[in-house]
């Protein structure tokens, strides 16, 4: 395909003939952005067509393109245009175009001659007052809502296509790093944005002086790829250094050595390859990964989600993995952040959670994987930095894994084509953002195409035992994914073999490329023609690029030019070990309580606070139901819109199921991130537990997104973690599998000032549950049943939300953040046989806003009340006994009568609170609150409905709280 | 008894065609799978089939609209063969994007917009059965099920005479999505073939019902396959 620049194009606009409901959608967030005077904006796609097509061709398309029931559409430029009514979008050259591809697709079936295709959108904007909006005013639209520029062209008007073009490759760069001094290595080091340390480039200039030549970009862009702290992790494989001088194990080694000590039997690989692997039940296993994609989030939200969520489904593949439920955790700032305190050349919160979930729903919609458990977060800290955790669990037979690659494998990749996509995109999660990222970084920037993926799954499914070793394509593309299969053994590749997108790639492009949805499998060569009948089979494209060799060295050529020449032992092990300076931090524990004079109009508060609201309106984004495996749903109760603490999986013909638990608590992490890491590990936990899981049988996970590690501060925040997440697995007896970090999480503003994150710590627990008929949720089920409290309340108030609605304390430093119960891990083994009895009707943990908010979300669920006695609180102070939000507690409802035999099974004393009412009410101490009024607050949508149906839906009503542009 | 080969048809994007197949299992019926790509080299597969389902799914990931591009590919490449098959009187079922396949390609009347809310949703619903002649939904009790979809609001130009000839054999008692009429479900007009976007074929055991844990349940999805296996069984 070429760019004639002046050729002709054709263009056919089609808009819906009812008003579209995506507009008002646009409507509600443009009013955010100021825009108080818009009536409509109406929607219309647009597809191009190279060339000028006759009379009966354009008819044809018509046919198929327009729906008439639906759709009305005309063909050539638009003759209406209005100052000061239309945006147009299109997307740029090298961004994936899959409508493109299957409108070609559709003229060929056809039998039309199509030969290149393009897509926009169009909107048109209607003003109440008739008037048309200014220049500037659709500019700032356009571009702060209509369309991203980071993928996208924009024109007030109308737009011109850009069709993939072709350009001429450039040559292979030398660069003579050979001899150069820190300085100079700096200079080359900035200019391709390798974010390298000078005694990384210092270690390459030596190698390269003693190979006697100078690198070529290819191996240089490879090393950065390899040596960034996203591929090699250096932060947490550095040595640490405490301000005495004494030297501690690394944190990667800390987490390993927990692991090795709890030696659990159903760990099959911790911490090596694409997944953590565990056995929990005969003959299956599961593997488990979760990751972040958080700098190509803020810059591009839907794009940099969707491809979170497509990576770590890859990594479950590339652990030789069946895909079968996703997680998502996402951090973001608050919504309704006044446009003023916008940092510059940052997107608004309430965008990117529009964009990041849109990500996220496409993708695992699309793909068929229930999106199933996860968390929302607000606060300013990710305004400028929002975080974007996805995860994924796989199922396979627990036989060993494959050897390879064996010496004269192939090395052969599936799946997607290879273009421009995400160059460098390793090396730019590895640094620092500031105003100009999402200028620059445009290459970084990924467009996931799940339909591609899944028919990479169902292949994979079909062909096992056809190849000897797997990897997916991540951050590092090529260089990466065969870069790390050869480490043992040296392979030879020919870039010039790759299929690509579109001609004139470099080739440090291809090989560097982050295109999506692509695996590399090493291929014995008695498998490969039956691999090829499969891959054809499931319309997947395959390609040999060449062979591992046995010999240690990395070869890469580019037809008949040798492109690199690397030993792999350099480029695994050649990095230099960082060794970094902690400070620990000090946390001042004082056991303040905050004032609370209200704590009726607190409990309100509380529960309309957006990190405790119901989040139905993202949650119903996501098909949770796919599969036909979810028990326990992430909304339960009688109107399917009561918080759920895990979910249960559970294959529809089997009797076991699985548990998926998070916690995570960044305000805990501000103020004292030692106890913050035992409160999110314990939290995770109880959440499985909560929901019938055999706590001796949990996996988890820990994910990381942190500031500048080389502050000593910030690392040394990271080093009181890790202590204390060890420590907690360890008592929890739950082993670390699966980890990632994601540091450098800090912008640069306008201000020059440095902006971090918070401290965000993420653990997934998965367990085992023994029977999926005897799971149990937190909605109350009947009236009359009495209500029990487990556990000891203390006056933990250190980064509360009780803090958080009374405006804080005056010190973000003051109070005692919740810290690890001793008694816990037994607690759990017991709470399980108890559950496990069927006697516990329904049961809830303890977390942000304490008992009350926990009573309220049970009864929210059950559509019932509570009464909790005065004299029942489980603390003197009644702030604290409502409030606080101490660790390894549950609210459970048991038959009348049956606290005694609980407390008996728990083998310690528990508090009975009262009873569960038919009354619509919720009393708790000096707390009354109508259910109603507590319902409204939390944002429960079905109150009043005795049926499904939990919301109201036409735009006007669900606008304000629907998410989503027109994509 | 004997168990009717049931034909789930594939696309690049299907991805709930394991779900159905599972469904149809249960309900008696032997299931196989076959894409277009497939079925372009050798239509055996489709000539034997005594059912067929088009499943759930984002066929070529809605490019084009909803179930567009697979509707087109079914109808250019296997129409005549469709119409026979419909004509013999083996049941049809699409559901979801099956429903919007079926649609497009002309066997099902009417169209599916994007949904009153703008967005994507996934919710439990329940579906009442209306006097019809489809073959699917013949004597059937209510189904509780869930909805997910971004584009299944139904639109049909005269509902009332879609009605009257017997054509809408499901209704959503609340409306999830602006449905005309709160049509869930229709048929084509010989009842043989039926169109439907929530999704029976995930609640075919008790424990996939969201109030099981509260002690409660409802209508299984399970009904719906077990009528179209019992006429595809007598024909």
């Amino acid at each position: 395909m070429q760019d004639g620049g002046v050729r002709e194009v054709d263009r056919l606009t089609v808009r819906t003939l009812d008003p579209d409901p995506r507009g008002a959608v646009l409507v509600e967030s443009a009013r955010l952005l100021g825009f108080h005077d818009l009536a409509t904006i109406d929607i219309a796609d647009i597809y191009f067509v190279a060339g000028r097509l006759d009379q009966p061709t354009r008819a044809r398309l018509s046919g198929v393109l327009i729906d008439a029931h639906l759709q009305t559409g005309f063909w050539g430029h638009p003759d209406d245009t209005l100052p000061g009514t239309s945006i147009e979008a299109a997307l740029l050259p090298g961004v994936t175009d899959g409508v493109a591809a299957t409108l070609i697709e559709v003229a060929h079936t056809l039998g039309l001659a199509v030969e290149a295709a393009a897509t926009g959108r169009r909107y048109v904007v209607h003003t109440r007052s008739g008037r048309y909006l200014a220049a500037d005013e659709l500019g700032r639209l356009a571009t702060r809502l209509l369309s991203n520029g980071v993928i996208e062209r924009v024109a007030i008007g109308t737009v011109d296509p850009v069709f993939a073009h072709a350009s001429t490759p450039a040559a292979v760069e030398h660069i003579d790093v050979r001899g150069l001094g820190d300085e100079a290595l700096a200079a080359i080091n900035r200019a391709r944005g390798m974010a390298l340390d000078p005694a990384e480039l210092r270690a390459i200039s030596e190698w390269f002086t003693a190979a006697g030549r100078a690198p070529t970009d290819v191996e240089l862009e490879t090393l950065a790829q390899t040596w960034s702290e996203h591929c090699s992790h250096k932060t947490f494989r550095a040595r640490i250094t405490m301000p005495d001088g004494t030297e501690r194990p690394s944190l990667l080694a800390q987490l390993r050595a927990a692991t090795d000590r709890i030696d659990a039997p159903f760990v099959r690989s911790a911490f090596v390859g694409n997944a953590g692997i565990v056995s929990f039940s005969p003959g299956t296993t599961l593997a488990l990964k979760a990751e972040t994609h958080n700098h190509p989030s803020a810059i591009e939200p839907f794009g940099g989600a969707n491809t979170g969520v497509g990576g770590v489904i890859r990594d479950v593949m590339g652990a030789a993995h069946h895909p079968i439920a996703t997680t998502d955790v996402l951090c973001f700032g608050p919504s309704d952040l006044p446009h003023d305190q916008l940092p510059p050349g940052v997107i608004h919160p309430r965008l990117v959670r529009d964009g990041v979930v849109a990500g996220v729903a496409d993708y695992g919609n699309k793909i068929g994987l229930p999106t199933v458990a996860g968390a929302v977060l607000y606060d300013p800290g990710y305004t400028a930095n929002p975080l974007v955790f996805c995860g994924c669990i796989g199922v396979g037979t627990d036989v060993p894994p494959p050897t390879g690659p064996h010496p004269g494998d192939l090395v052969v990749v599936l799946g997607g084509r290879t273009g421009r996509d995400g160059l460098r995109g390793a090396t730019f999660s590895s640094a620092t953002m500031d105003a100009t990222t999402g200028d620059v970084a445009g290459a970084s920037v990924q467009i996931g195409d799940p339909i591609t993926e899944k028919l990479l799954i169902d292949l994979l499914r079909d062909a096992s035992g056809l190849w000897s070793a797997i990897t997916d394509c991540g951050a590092g593309g090529l260089s990466s994914a065969i870069g790390e299969m050869a480490e043992h053994t040296g392979a030879v590749v020919d870039l010039a073999l790759a299929p690509l997108k579109y001609p004139g790639l470099s080739p440090w492009e291809i090989w560097l490329s982050e295109a999506q949805e692509r695996m590399v499998v090493a291929v014995p060569p008695g498998s490969i023609d039956d691999l090829q009948l499969r891959a054809a089979r499931h319309g997947v494209e395959l390609t040999v690029l060449g062979t591992f060799t046995g010999d240690g060295i990395l070869k890469v050529r580019h037809a008949d030019r040798l492109v690199l020449e690397l030993d792999t032992a350099f480029l695994h092990d050649g990095r230099p070990q960082r060794s970094l300076p902690a400070e620990l931090p000090t946390p001042r524990r004082n056991g303040a309580v905050p004032v609370c004079a209200d704590p009726s109009a607190s409990l309100l508060a509380l529960l309309a606070h957006p990190n405790i609201a119901s989040k139905e309106a993202i949650i119903r984004r996501y098909d949770h139901e796919i599969r036909g495996t979810t028990v326990v749903r992430p909304l339960v109760g009688a109107g399917h819109d009561g918080p759920a603490d895990g979910v249960v999986l559970a294959e529809p013909n089997g009797k076991v199921g699985i548990a998926i638990g998070h916690g995570v608590n960044p305000w805990y992490g501000i103020a004292d991130p030692e106890r913050m890491a035992a409160a999110v590990v314990d939290e995770a936990i109880r959440n499985v537990v909560a929901v019938g899981a055999d706590p001796t049988r949990v996996a988890i996970m820990d994910n990381f997104s942190w500031g500048d590690p080389r502050r000593p501060s910030t690392f040394g925040e990271l080093v009181a973690t890790v202590d204390a997440i060890c420590a907690s697995s360890i008592a929890h007896g739950a082993p670390f599998v699966s980890g990632k970090d994601s540091l450098n999480n800090e912008y640069m503003g306008a201000d020059g000032q440095r902006h971090s994150v918070p401290p965000t710590l993420v653990i997934t627990a998965v367990a085992h549950v023994p029977d999926a008929d005897m799971v149990v949720t937190p909605d109350l089920k009947a009236a009359g049943s009495e209500l029990v409290l487990i556990g000891t309340t203390w006056p933990e108030f250190g980064g509360s939300h009780l803090g958080a609605v009374l405006g804080g304390f005056d010190d973000p430093m003051d109070g005692t953040v919740p810290g690890a119960d001793p008694r816990a891990p037994e607690r759990y083994r017991r709470m399980h046989a108890a559950i496990a009895s069927g006697r516990v009707r329904s049961c809830h943990d303890l977390s942000e806003g304490g008992l009350a908010v926990a009573l309220a979300e049970m009864a929210i669920g059950g559509h019932l009340g509570v009464a909790v006695d005065d004299t029942a609180l489980p603390h003197d102070d009644v702030v604290v006994a409502l409030f606080s939000e101490s660790t390894g507690r549950f609210v459970v409802e048991l038959a009348p009568g049956d606290h005694d035999w609980l407390a008996a099974e728990l083998g310690e004393p528990v508090v009975l609170l009262g009873t569960v009412t038919a009354e619509p009410r919720l009393r708790f101490g000096p707390c009354t609150v109508s259910l109603a009024d507590a319902a409204a607050a939390f944002g429960a949508q079905s109150f009043g409905a005795q049926s499904f149906g939990a919301q109201s839906f036409g735009a006007q009503s669900f606008g304000a709280r629907s998410f989503g542009g027109a994509r | 008894m004997t168990r009717p080969l049931a034909l789930v048809l594939q696309s690049p994007g299907t991805n709930r065609d394991h779900d159905v197949a599972f469904a149809l299992e249960l309900a008696g019926a032997e299931t196989s799978f076959a894409s277009l790509l497939e079925l372009a080299g050798n239509d055996a597969p489709l000539r034997r089939a005594q059912m067929l389902v088009v499943p759930g799914g984002f066929s070529y990931a809605d490019a084009l609209g909803a179930g567009r591009m697979f509707g087109l590919s079914l109808e250019h490449r296997f129409g005549d063969q469709l119409r026979q098959l419909v004509a013999a009187g083996r049941p049809v079922i699409g559901i979801c994007n099956g429903f919007q396949t079926l649609v497009r390609c002309g066997l099902l009347p009417g169209a599916l917009g994007h949904n009153a809310s703008g967005s994507f949703q996934c919710e439990w619903v329940t579906l009442d059965p209306q006097a019809s002649t489809c073959a699917w939904t013949e004597g059937i009790e209510a189904i509780d099920c869930p909805i997910a979809h971004g584009e299944g609001r139904y639109v049909h130009p005269d509902v009332v005479a879609l009605e009257a000839a017997g054509q809408v054999a499901l209704r959503y008692r609340r409306n999830p999505n602006g449905s005309a009429a709160d049509i869930a479900g229709v048929c084509d007009a010989t009842g043989t073939v039926l169109g439907l976007m929530p999704h029976p074929e995930n609640h075919v055991i008790a424990r996939q019902h969201p109030h099981r844990v509260r002690g409660g349940g409802g209508g299984l999805g399970l009904q719906l396959f077990q009528r179209g296996v019992e006429r595809a069984r007598s024909i």
